[in-house]
């Protein structure tokens, strides 16, 4: 397993060049959910939704096979500039300030703003001026978003998917939800105990982005995008999703507003997830079949968690060593490098060395950048760690190693070093197990690893509580091996001590 | 002479007055000194700059008629130079031990000759084990320095700087660590060492200790004030300052 995903990791890392008739990446965020892009609930291992479909569709008329990239949302046109897909497509709208970062394609979908309350909430905003100081929840940067801020709501926007989004409405947490006509048709429509409110909230256009210089592709996309409206195929695509809408029949100029065929997908996601399985259903069937995609991101995480941690104690120990005994420029140079790396964020760090460094001509792959900085931030800990057990061992014993005629290096290796280990394994096993935790971060830059395929998964199946528990026990897995490893590690250092005196 | 101390000074910033003032003794080959003296009277800082743990400001030292250590020495790079060199020909028992808490008595004693004289390990661990049992360690060679006893470490910690090989072999207050019935086993130890013919100093605020050695030197505010055979230093002293060290020790 590991293995495979390690050829995997170092095939991605060496396919950066493009070949005759490449694929069409497009960019989407899975845990965005139904009826966009979502992981299928009867079979997981399945990306499904309206735009993997029309995705598919483009790149038939294309000529090219489209592949889907995974993104966060609220950040698919960075990844867009920085190259990691060719298209963005994923509820995308049409709006002044997407089109000052990149090249929108024609609309291929238009959609009402939907306002869902609950259901006999007689003190629930009911008209755009109502919200005004309104808690209501929506998607971070969506049109959605800024009709809020402009109604002067009190906006709460989600990193997670839409099903997070109205779980908070059921819960009180906020007064009411503003989303797009099809996320409240796959998600708000379901709960019984909401209510739509009627009237016009806004609307919006969904197009496909593209990075500024593209404009070839620009022509050849809205080339396809035009041919499958006119022939039929996008409405026939919607009224099977079930989002055939007045707005899209307007978009289209198309005079019959009305959805005709059976709406099966709908029908499928509402009998898949309208109520969750019980438990021991859940546990027999439903879990099983993920387990492979756990065991996917499990792998993921632990190669970029083993990877991270390696650079950081090799960094680390070159910073104690250089904070310890080099000359006085040295000294400073550790010591800022660890006050700098400790002192700030690593949501941060991620995201300069992932979208920020691109800007001074250095593009890292995906992998390599999350390793990257997670191994920068945590070898500032490391060293840390590894002063504190240098700072153990007694100052005499770096005397008495000298009187003997043993050289620095000697003395670390032989006197220094292995007891200095011995303080350093404790804290070293517990910034590991932090780590395994903090590469959840890695997300952000497409990499679907542990908590990326639980978040994804339990949008796609409104199941959070029971993925949460499956998920916990992934994490508990990975780190305990390596718990009981650092015990071991221990006892061998620590093999002179606690042993009865003769 | 096998050790030759000349006129070594040695300020601390901040001190008023040199901690070695111009220090200066010769000890003979083979010999074994007692350096006496009160509390800051500058033994442990002449021990320490005899080993190179310490620099000193004028004055050499040399050993065997080769100098080992002298203020000609200005970079830190001559000095290390220096200190290596005089490694092969020094050994110290620190008055705390300083073995080595994860490694066995036998490894203690190996570790150096090993690593330092690139000696194989079979023949740094019989002369090792030699010299472990030599001082009555033959039962503890695997033992761990937090199993053995005080006397135990004491000689673990002198086999280590035998293994060495050293010309002179220095004790930085021997008997201080240890229970007061212990002295007789370190004078026993020295006394076979002695036989060895290795050249040793005995830094001791021992009166005991002081009287069965064969030289004795006693220090006061960064000199030698005194030196001579035990017999006459400690029973007739010249100088006023051994007087009052003597009377303070009978007391």
């Amino acid at each position: 397993m590991l293995a495979r995903v390690m050829l995997r990791a170092l095939v991605v890392m060496l396919a950066v060049p493009s070949f005759a008739a490449a694929p069409l990446t497009w960019g989407s965020d899975a845990q965005g959910g139904a009826p966009y892009v979502f992981q299928d609930p009867m079979d997981p291992n399945r990306l499904v939704g309206f735009e993997v479909e029309l995705a598919t569709m483009l790149g038939q008329r294309l000529g090219r096979q489209a592949r889907p990239v995974q993104g966060q949302w609220d950040r698919l046109l960075e990844l867009l500039a920085r190259g990691d897909f060719d298209i963005a497509m994923n509820g995308i709208e049409v709006a002044e300030e997407k089109r000052r970062v990149a090249l929108l394609s024609r609309p291929y979908f238009a959609a009402a703003e939907v306002l869902t309350v609950r259901r006999g909430d007689m003190k629930a905003p009911r008209t755009l001026e109502a919200l005004k100081g309104r808690a209501v929840a929506t998607m971070p940067g969506s049109m959605a978003a800024r009709i809020l801020e402009h109604a002067g709501a009190d906006v709460r926007t989600y990193d997670g998917g839409q099903d997070e989004i109205y779980e908070d409405l059921r819960l009180g947490r906020v007064d009411a939800v503003l989303l797009d006509d099809p996320a409240a048709r796959y998600f708000g429509d379901l709960v019984a105990s909401f209510e739509r409110v009627p009237g016009d909230f806004g609307s919006v256009q969904y197009a496909i982005a593209l990075r500024r210089e593209d404009t070839e592709l620009l022509a050849q996309l809205n080339g396809a995008l035009e041919s499958l409206e006119k022939d039929g195929s996008l409405r026939a695509l919607y009224e099977k999703w079930g989002v055939w809408s007045a707005e899209t029949a307007r978009l289209f100029g198309d005079a019959d507003e009305k959805a005709h065929g059976p709406a099966v997908e709908l029908e499928r996601w509402t009998a898949a997830v309208g109520t969750l399985p019980t438990f021991t259903e859940r546990l027999t069937s439903r879990y099983p079949a993920m387990v492979p995609l756990f065991f996917r991101g499990a792998a993921l995480t632990l190669l970029v968690s083993v990877c991270a941690m390696l650079m950081a104690v090799l960094l680390g120990v070159s910073l104690a060593l250089g904070r310890r005994f080099g000359p006085v420029p040295v000294r400073w140079v550790c010591i800022a490098y660890i006050e700098v790396f400790r002192g700030t964020p690593l949501l941060i760090q991620l995201t300069v060395v992932y979208f920020g460094l691109p800007e001074l001509g250095l593009k890292l792959d995906p992998f390599v950048a999350g390793v990257l900085a997670l191994g920068l931030n945590y070898a500032a800990a490391e060293a840390e760690n590894y002063r504190a057990g240098l700072e153990s061992v007694p100052r005499g014993q770096l005397e008495a190693s000298t009187v003997l005629g043993l050289s620095t290096l000697q003395t670390l290796r032989h006197v220094i070093g292995p007891q200095a280990l011995r303080i350093s394994i404790p804290p070293m096993t517990n910034d590991f197990i932090a780590l395994l935790k903090d590469s959840s971060l890695v997300s952000v830059v497409t990499l679907t690893e542990l908590t990326k395929t639980y978040t994804n998964l339990a949008n796609s199946t409104r199941d959070h509580l029971g993925l949460g528990l499956v998920v916990a026990v992934f994490y508990l897995l990975l780190g305990l091996p390596f718990a009981r490893l650092a015990r071991a590690a221990e006892r061998h250092f620590g093999k002179h001590l606690h042993r009865e005196a003769a | 002479m096998t050790l030759v101390v000349k006129n070594l000074v040695r300020q601390y910033a901040g001190n008023p007055k040199p901690t070695l003032d111009g220090m200066s003794f010769d000890l003979p080959a083979g010999t074994l000194t007692a350096l006496l003296g009160r509390s800051g009277a500058g033994k442990s800082t002449m021990l320490r700059c005899v080993m190179g743990l310490e620099s000193f400001e004028t004055g050499s030292i040399d050993i065997d008629g080769v100098i080992v250590r002298g203020t000609k020495e200005s970079s830190p790079q001559e000095r290390a130079l220096a200190i290596a060199k005089s490694r092969e020909r020094l050994g110290l028992v620190f008055q705390s031990f300083e073995l080595f808490p994860h490694l066995t008595a036998l490894e203690n004693c190996v570790l150096a000759p090993m690593q330092v004289k690139k000696e194989a390990r079979s023949t740094a661990q019989k002369r090792a084990r030699e010299l472990l049992c030599q001082l009555g360690l033959e039962q503890r060679l695997d033992a761990y320095p937090e199993q053995l006893s005080g006397g135990q470490k004491q000689r673990v910690a002198i086999a280590r700087a035998l293994a060495m090989e050293p010309r002179v072999l220095l004790y930085d207050e021997p008997t201080s660590a240890l229970d007061p019935s212990m002295k007789n086993e370190v004078l026993q130890t020295l006394k076979r060492i002695d036989e060895r013919g290795v050249t040793q100093v005995v830094v001791t605020h021992d009166l005991q200790l002081a009287k069965a050695v064969e030289h004795v030197c006693v220090l006061d505010h960064g000199v030698v004030i005194e030196s001579g055979l035990p017999s006459q230093v400690l029973q007739n002293p010249e100088h006023e300052s051994t007087r009052a060290l003597l009377a303070a020790w009978h007391a």
